[in-house]
């Protein structure tokens, strides 16, 4: 490689007269892209001001000051502390935690049943594949926003609290919504998720510090139960040590609903199932041609050297399949955090419905949609640097 | 992301380009301008609800018929001459007011309440109150909720960024009581929420609620309303601020029908009126004076508006009166003589 570029002619690294200059390549390129930055900005400033123009000469508010003001609405689930008296701030905060608790689990969900069709779909079971292929079609040619629809109007006709589907001591299941008992609340959980974290982490440094082991030494340990054990047995101490409080907390009829327990409403029920769904069928057809594209070769040479059929899985095939899956697979969770903007039509308090809310309560419709832009934009581009990331672990590494 | 970078360098570049451009931009609305665009277009754009059985909404043949709808017509009546050059613009609760702001509406006629906040943030002005009105519950009869307090935990359906989401969180920590909204923007799904039983009450301005009971529940007699109206909802007309003329016409056409009704001039009737001795008709009809092309019309504006829509009282009675789906009490919307709080400005 050094002899050949040696070869090459020298660069000429500046030019020497101004006719050199202008015929340049770099100044020709850096030329033209500066024209269409400035284009383009021009434009976004040019709309800008008219919006801001006309809004002032309409008498009209503007600004984001706004945010500062109080709701005076309420909502109806909140994962963070919120009163009427909490700003508008405030709300949209509730609803952001909202879009982010639900995109999060169709995330999880829309993944595991996407895996799960996926292996089906390539089973050689007749039957299964043959399944597994209607779910596909059936769930990715329906418009995702009818597919929520569907599922609300399928859990409103649940019976009445007080007709309640009992499921055995610890659930009932109405149109309100699904009560199961859970633990009662107590200070030690928060300590628990905390030594669970630790435990992710001691898993992860324990694979890494196994496999640099391998490689020094050529032994293998298998780090299937140690690292499973890693991860459960911290919160499990954290638990003992606090006293192991078993208490239960039961829901039990009151007023219109139930109290105590734990409850998920119809509403995010509908639409994790919609949205989930919807991306399952995407992901299943990603992850699919994941594995076909694994070189039939690359599997019979496995099986000759007598790898084990779990390393022809985990050392083979999955190193292949995944650097074809994950691109894809980003642009699906991107999408499904996207697609969980279609709450404002099942009821769910996401960030467009406490947008539409607050765009209706201070008028200041321009402002607020700016909001949930940048919002969704913010959540939408760190999604996609993580799994950037994780894609970066994954990619061929050229050696 | 090179690229990206290199992009916001040179951004500054571009708002010296920009500061060029915006110098270009249209003239602010004055007086006259909406009522010349009206002429010109040859109709007037009125915004309405989608549908709200009463006030707007499409009937069978594809006419809009409703109280509100019957204004959009006065005003054309009064423009015009003639009530059928009106284009009805279904705007959704968000729409109502960019639609109004950007003028893609004329007027507003879309059950919206009159508050300070609105008229002094959002740029526009309303016209006197044209219904009266306030927060109502639907419950179901076997329910047993008979009061506000028996709501108390209660699960409420209502309709996102309505003035009914602000007034049901003060009413209820005002009293101390609890309560878990449901928020649906589309109608049916809200309605069908609360029919099924995903909400305890359904809360809408209370005279949108015997529309919903009577249409929109499968059996109306297991539904009833809360005793009580909770709190004020005028509802008013909304034109934009800066053209004094259209907001003057907007307003007195309301006014006209008021006093039509006062003075007894009715649709039936009003071509005998023309008439009539009495110096304050002969004003409103135009027979004497010229307060109609001061405002910028003909003479006979209000003549106009009685003859092909009617007073205050007929428009009432032909949505809301005896034998009409939708039967509600006059109420607050009586005549100031009659107990009401309907007091048009004297037409002289």
């Amino acid at each position: 490689m050094k002899d050949l570029a040696n070869a090459a002619p020298p660069r000429r690294t500046r030019p020497r007269n101004l006719q050199e200059l202008i015929y340049s390549k770099a100044v020709r390129t850096t030329f033209y892209q500066l024209l269409l930055a400035s284009a383009i900005c021009a434009l976004g400033l040019f709309l800008y001001g008219n919006v801001v123009d006309n809004l002032t000469r309409q008498n009209i508010t503007t600004g984001f000051g706004f945010l500062d003001q109080v709701s005076n609405f309420e909502i109806g689930e909140k994962l963070i502390p919120y009163t009427p008296r909490s700003t508008y701030f405030d709300a949209l905060s509730v609803g952001l935690v909202n879009t982010l608790m639900v995109s999060a689990a169709g995330i999880v969900i829309a993944t595991l049943i996407g895996f799960m069709v996926a292996i089906a779909r390539v089973s050689g079971n007749w039957m299964l594949e043959r399944l597994a292929l209607s779910y596909v079609e059936v769930v990715r040619n329906i418009p995702v926003i009818l597919q929520a629809i569907f599922w609300v109007v399928v859990l409103r006709n649940l019976p009445v609290p007080k007709n309640a589907i009992v499921l055995g001591d610890y659930g009932f299941l109405t149109n309100r919504g699904l009560y199961f008992a859970a633990p009662a609340a107590n200070p030690v959980h928060g300590w628990m998720w905390l030594a669970l974290a630790g435990g992710i982490v001691a898993c992860v440094l324990g694979t890494i510090a196994a496999r640099k082991y391998r490689e020094t030494t050529g032994k293998y340990i298998d780090m299937l139960l140690p690292g499973l054990a890693l991860i459960l047995v911290p919160p499990l101490l954290v638990w003992l040590a606090a006293g192991a409080p078993a208490e239960i907390s039961y829901p039990v009829p009151k007023g219109f609903n139930y109290v105590g327990g734990v409850s998920i409403s119809p509403e995010f029920t509908a639409l994790l199932i919609g949205i989930s769904m919807y991306a399952s069928g995407f992901i299943a057809e990603i992850v699919r041609s994941g594995i076909q594209a694994t070189p039939k070769g690359q599997i019979e040479a496995a099986r000759a050297i007598a790898l084990k059929p779990r390393f022809v899985m985990r050392y083979v095939i999955l190193p292949q399949a995944m650097r074809v899956i994950v691109p894809p697979l980003t642009s699906q969770y991107v999408s499904l955090i996207k697609n969980s903007s279609i709450a404002v039509v099942v009821g769910y308090p996401d960030l467009v419905n406490i947008g539409n809310t607050m765009m209706n309560q201070t008028g200041q419709a321009v402002e607020a949609i700016v909001v949930m832009m940048v919002v969704y934009l913010g959540v939408s581009l760190t999604a996609s640097l993580v799994m950037n990331i994780f894609n970066r672990f994954v990619a061929i590494k050229e050696r | 992301m090179k690229d990206l970078t290199k992009i916001h360098c040179f951004g500054a570049a571009g708002v010296s380009l920009a500061t060029l451009m915006v110098s270009a931009l249209p003239a602010a609305a004055e007086s006259g301008d909406t009522m010349n665009a009206i002429k010109a277009r040859g109709e007037l754009l009125c915004g309405v609800h989608p549908s709200r059985p009463g006030f707007a909404a499409p009937d069978d043949k594809g006419n809009w018929a409703g109280f509100e709808a019957d204004y959009c017509r006065a005003l054309a009546a009064v423009v015009f001459g003639d009530a059928t050059k009106v284009r009805f613009v279904a705007l959704s609760s968000q729409q109502r007011f960019p639609g109004i702001q950007s003028g893609e509406v004329d007027v507003l006629t879309r059950n919206v309440t009159a508050t300070m906040g609105r008229d002094v943030a959002l740029g526009l002005n309303f016209t006197p109150p044209i219904f009266y009105t306030g927060t109502g519950f639907l419950v179901h009869v076997d329910s047993g909720i008979e009061k506000l307090e028996d709501l108390d935990g209660a699960t409420i359906c209502m309709a996102p960024g309505s003035t009914t989401e602000q007034n049901i969180a003060a009413l209820f920590s005002a009293r101390g009581l609890t309560y878990t909204p449901i928020v649906i923007e589309d109608n049916k799904q809200l309605v069908a929420n609360y029919v099924e039983g995903r909400c305890d009450a359904l809360a809408k301005d209370k005279a949108a609620l015997p529309g919903v009971r009577a249409i929109d529940t499968e059996n109306p007699a297991e539904h009833k309303m809360l005793p009580g109206i909770f709190s004020k909802e005028p509802l008013a007309m909304a034109v934009r601020q800066g053209d004094d003329q259209w907001y003057d016409l907007v307003k007195w056409t309301v006014y006209a029908t008021f006093n039509g009704e006062e003075m007894g001039v009715t649709l039936a009737n009003v071509d005998e009126m023309l008439t009539s001795p009495n110096p304050d008709i002969q004003i409103l009809l135009g027979v004497t004076g010229d307060l109609g092309e001061k405002m910028g019309v003909s003479k006979d504006w209000a003549y106009q508006v009685i003859k092909q829509v009617g007073n205050y009282e007929d428009i009432y009675m032909r949505h809301f009166g005896p034998g009409s789906p939708i039967e509600l009490d006059r109420d607050l919307n009586t005549q100031w003589g009659d107990g009401g709080i309907l007091y048009g400005f004297p037409i002289k």
